[in-house]
């Protein structure tokens, strides 16, 4: 399928990376060229192959469910870009 | 000393004839000497290192030493290490300090190796030349106009360079295999499940491995014994015995079962790279292998699969970074959603930008099962392909890369000619199974340059102590191994980024 710029502005926003109108040209013509290389797929018969996700088909394992882990905020928000008294600051969300 | 194997400087540490803070600071000043063009590290710390290494030479002469008590290596930058900038190659991470220790680092630290400082590598993993790091390229030792492969492409010019005794890389698509042979040392991925990815920060989470980049695979048998292991704190972390990778290395090759894929020596590859490997098979031959024709069909679809999944895994692993915990946010933005879209297009570099896209358009509504689950499908098809094939053979030889290394900028603005570096390395990662690659001889382009070429060897699933036998068989009568560069002091500026 060709994507169109809407496409790509859609996808981008969906993927919330802000993109111009520049950037918006240039990235349809890469990516035209990757999913042209995807789209070798569709001519794979796959009917009733069953999808692999994993290599080793193991299972996830189960623990019990018990604290293990300390409390290490100020630790981690050293590399916050923006605190207050603990607490993770965003634009102001609801009016 | 520099040229040393890991088994030879841990005897030296043992016998006091170095100590591990000379060995250290013999690796500083190369890297102070050659890192300035190289550009292979992007964080160093000598006071950490040092510390580490007198606190190795401590242990030593309490005679508590293990292999690699005292030997400096150097980690690729995905790796988080507590207190040291943890970049990933990313403008996102650049000022991020790792509060945490990721379990190879944890690993390293308890075997009393030193952390000698964090390797340039593609932006998030996501390259084959290096030069999407936000820090710049790095340097081939072996010719500075060309690329050292990627993404571990800091770790490889290290290691070739000897700028460290040996390094840590990972390999989502071939970014340990593909530089090793570009950079001309031996490198290993593990199979799947191998080494914890605890606190590797991540990419395509199927088909990340963590494993070994060193002169040797005698070298990458006592780093595996480091690295290997199973670790709660990795879903996907395989809960086996403790294995010695070491323990198969002397073994005669008399009856191995070599197998040859055609897929491997067919269009795409460079002449006078199939001209070196094929002389590597024949000294095999002379090893006592037996050689087998064998085929994997769906090599082809290998690329095609690879950039649905991976990017469509990337897509979502990256979506943590929104400019809120940690990371980069952006200086001005309206609202919340001006804040996201912003941070994130100022800290993506633009092939990561690319893969986010391609991974978030083939997971949209309406397109999961032409894209995504088909791609899973033909990923059984690839491993199942292997899975016959390993019925024939013990282990497969081929090309690692289908060029030598190529020039800085030549492949930067084409994405797809960039993913073919990957075409003999990726299906490995979509089966799981362990791949290395091996210095097979130099192959002499047009501008008299004698560059590397690495011998693949893909084993079957848990089969790396066999693997590393085949190796190490290999580099018993062979010294392309030993070889190391001639470098210049100096060079053009390294080439910039995505920056």
């Amino acid at each position: 399928m060709a994507l169109s710029i809407e496409d790509i502005k859609k996808i981008a926003h969906l993927a919330r990376i802000e993109v111009s109108e520049s950037d918006a040209a240039a990235t349809l013509t890469k990516l035209t060229g990757i999913l042209g290389l995807i789209e070798q797929m569709q001519a794979v018969n796959t009917e009733g192959i069953v999808p692999m996700s994993h290599s080793q088909d193991v299972v996830q394992r189960l623990r019990e469910d018990v604290v293990t882990k300390t409390n290490q905020r100020e630790e981690f928000q050293k590399n916050a870009p923006l605190t207050d008294s603990g607490l993770y600051l965003v634009p102001k969300v609801i009016e | 000393m520099i040229n040393s194997s890991l088994k030879t400087l841990s005897q030296m540490l043992a016998d006091k004839k170095v100590s591990s803070v000379e060995l250290t600071q013999e690796y500083l000043n190369r890297i102070d000497t050659f890192n300035p063009v190289i550009n292979a590290y992007i964080a160093l710390d000598k006071d950490k290192t040092l510390a580490q290494a007198k606190a190795a030479d401590v242990r030593i002469a309490a005679g508590s030493a293990v292999p690699l008590t005292g030997i400096p290596i150097a980690q690729k930058d995905i790796f988080c290490a507590k207190g040291w900038k943890t970049t990933c190659g990313s403008k996102m991470l650049a000022n991020f300090v790792a509060p945490y220790d990721a379990h190879v680092i944890t690993q390293f630290d308890a075997a009393g190796a030193v952390n000698l400082g964090k390797t340039n590598m593609d932006e998030f993993a996501m390259g084959s030349s290096n030069e999407t790091s936000y820090f710049g390229g790095v340097k081939n030792p072996w010719d500075y106009t060309r690329v050292p492969g990627g993404s571990s492409g800091g770790s490889a010019a290290a290691v070739a360079a000897r700028l460290c005794a040996a390094a840590t890389g990972t390999d989502t698509g071939g970014s340990i295999r593909q530089p090793a042979s570009l950079c001309g040392f031996t490198g290993l991925k593990p199979t799947y499940g191998v080494v914890s990815r605890y606190g590797m920060i991540a990419f395509a989470s199927s088909l990340d491995q963590a494993g070994p980049m060193a002169r040797s695979a005698e070298d990458c048998a006592l780093m595996m014994n480091v690295m290997a292991g199973f670790d709660e704190r990795d879903s996907t972390s395989l809960q086996r015995e403790k294995e010695d990778y070491t323990r198969d290395l002397n073994k005669p090759l008399q009856g191995l079962r070599v197998g040859l894929p055609k897929e491997f020596f067919a269009e795409g590859l460079d002449a006078n790279v199939g001209k070196v490997i094929e002389t590597a098979i024949a000294e095999y031959k002379k090893l006592g292998a037996e050689i087998v024709e064998i085929s994997l069909p769906n090599t082809g679809l290998s690329i095609p699969v690879y950039y649905v999944l991976a990017p469509a895994e990337a897509s979502s692993n990256l979506s943590r970074y929104d400019g809120v915990r940690y990371g980069h946010r952006a200086e001005s933005y309206t609202d919340l959603m001006d804040m996201y879209c912003k941070t994130r297009a100022e800290g993506f570099g633009a092939e990561v930008k690319r893969r986010i896209l391609i991974g978030t358009y083939v997971l949209s509504a309406g397109y999961y099962d032409a894209y995504y689950l088909k791609a899973q499908q033909i990923r059984r098809l690839i491993a199942q392909d292997f899975e016959e094939a390993f019925k024939r053979c013990d282990v497969i030889m081929g090309p690692a890369a289908p060029s030598t290394a190529f020039k800085a900028g030549e492949k930067v603005d084409d994405p797809v000619a960039m993913y073919l570096q990957d075409i003999y390395t990726i299906s490995t990662n979509l089966a799981g199974l362990p791949g290395m690659s091996v210095p097979a001889g130099f192959s002499t382009g047009a501008d008299g340059k004698a560059l590397p070429v690495g011998l693949q060897i893909i084993g079957n699933y848990f089969d790396e102590a066999r693997m590393l036998n085949v190796a190490h068989q290999y580099q018993q009568v062979t010294d392309w191994h030993t070889r190391m560069p001639d470098l210049e002091m100096s060079g053009q500026p390294t080439p910039q980024g995505n920056k």
